[in-house]
């Protein structure tokens, strides 16, 4: 039930990142480009999804489990620590460069695209580098 | 200046709302986070609750699918970064990812709908950094 409910919000998930523009990487690249013909469409997918989950969210916090009775993960770290701010920008480097994040890219392979073949393959490179980085650190 | 050919408000707008209420769905039904980067990252650490994991992951891949028959076709998406230029910026995306324990869908979706700081840190990082990129890959080098 609980895999099935996760395949439903994952559909969802990427019907809406394709709707809103975020699977095309030009457009994204659009909406980072400030200083050219700088296209705001993005700022809108976020105050949507923002606006959509921020209600739902507080009743989250409220819960104990999950309505399928999973225990609620939510992120309990306050700490601004150099390494969030460190991913951070490495993460908006990549992002800049390809137009792409994780979830638009795995959208994009959906559809056969070569490009998106190498952007993922190489971001699971990159989190199998972080695997190994933190095995050997504990 | 505003690239007014390019904009879609509607759309956008409401891509984003489906984006918002299935984030509210995984974690009302599942208690989960829709990181995209903490989900996947998870399977690639071989985490013990992987089955979820990968249905959303598997919903994203099959979500064209799903487009196409539901709208009669797919938007057009256009990749200008050559092989090369998509390698690194995916390695970089993998480790930055990990790293800062999220991205635009965990930090910038869930994260502000949370009114989480470390999560508007995280956002404001990553953003400006991706405006910094694209203005170095257009207006610097190009």
């Amino acid at each position: 039930m609980k895999t099935l409910s996760a395949l439903l919000a994952g559909l969802v998930f990427g019907l809406g990142l394709i709707l809103s523009g975020m699977a095309n990487p030009a457009k994204v690249q659009g909406f980072l480009d400030l200083a050219g013909a700088w296209d705001p469409s993005l700022a809108l997918v976020m105050a949507g999804a923002i606006g959509a989950a921020f209600l739902p969210f507080r009743l989250a916090g409220q819960r104990k489990k999950s309505w399928l009775g999973e225990p609620l993960h939510l992120p309990g770290t306050r700490e601004i620590t150099p390494r969030l701010v460190l991913g951070s920008l490495l993460f908006g480097i990549g992002w800049g460069l390809a137009g792409l994040c994780p979830g638009p890219a795995l959208v994009l392979l959906g559809t056969l695209s070569g490009p998106a073949l190498v952007f993922v393959s190489a971001m699971l490179a990159g989190m199998e580098l972080f695997r190994l980085l933190q095995h050997k650190r504990a | 200046m505003i690239d007014w050919n390019h904009f879609t408000p509607l759309a956008s707008l409401a891509g984003g709302v489906l984006i918002g209420l299935a984030a509210s769905w995984l974690v009302l039904a599942n208690g989960r986070i829709a990181g995209i980067s903490g989900l996947l990252g998870g399977l690639v650490d071989r985490a013990a609750d992987w089955r979820p994991r990968a249905a959303f992951i598997a919903g994203l891949v099959l979500a064209p699918l799903l487009y196409r028959v539901l709208a009669g076709g797919l938007p057009s998406a256009n990749v200008t970064a050559a092989w090369p230029q998509l390698a690194l910026a995916g390695l970089l995306v993998g480790v930055g990812t990990r790293y800062a324990s999220g991205c635009t869908s965990g930090h910038g979706v869930c994260g502000l709908a949370r009114l989480s700081p470390r999560s508007l840190v995280a956002t404001l990082s990553f953003m400006a950094a991706g405006f910094v990129t694209v203005y170095v890959l257009r207006h610097v080098l190009a």
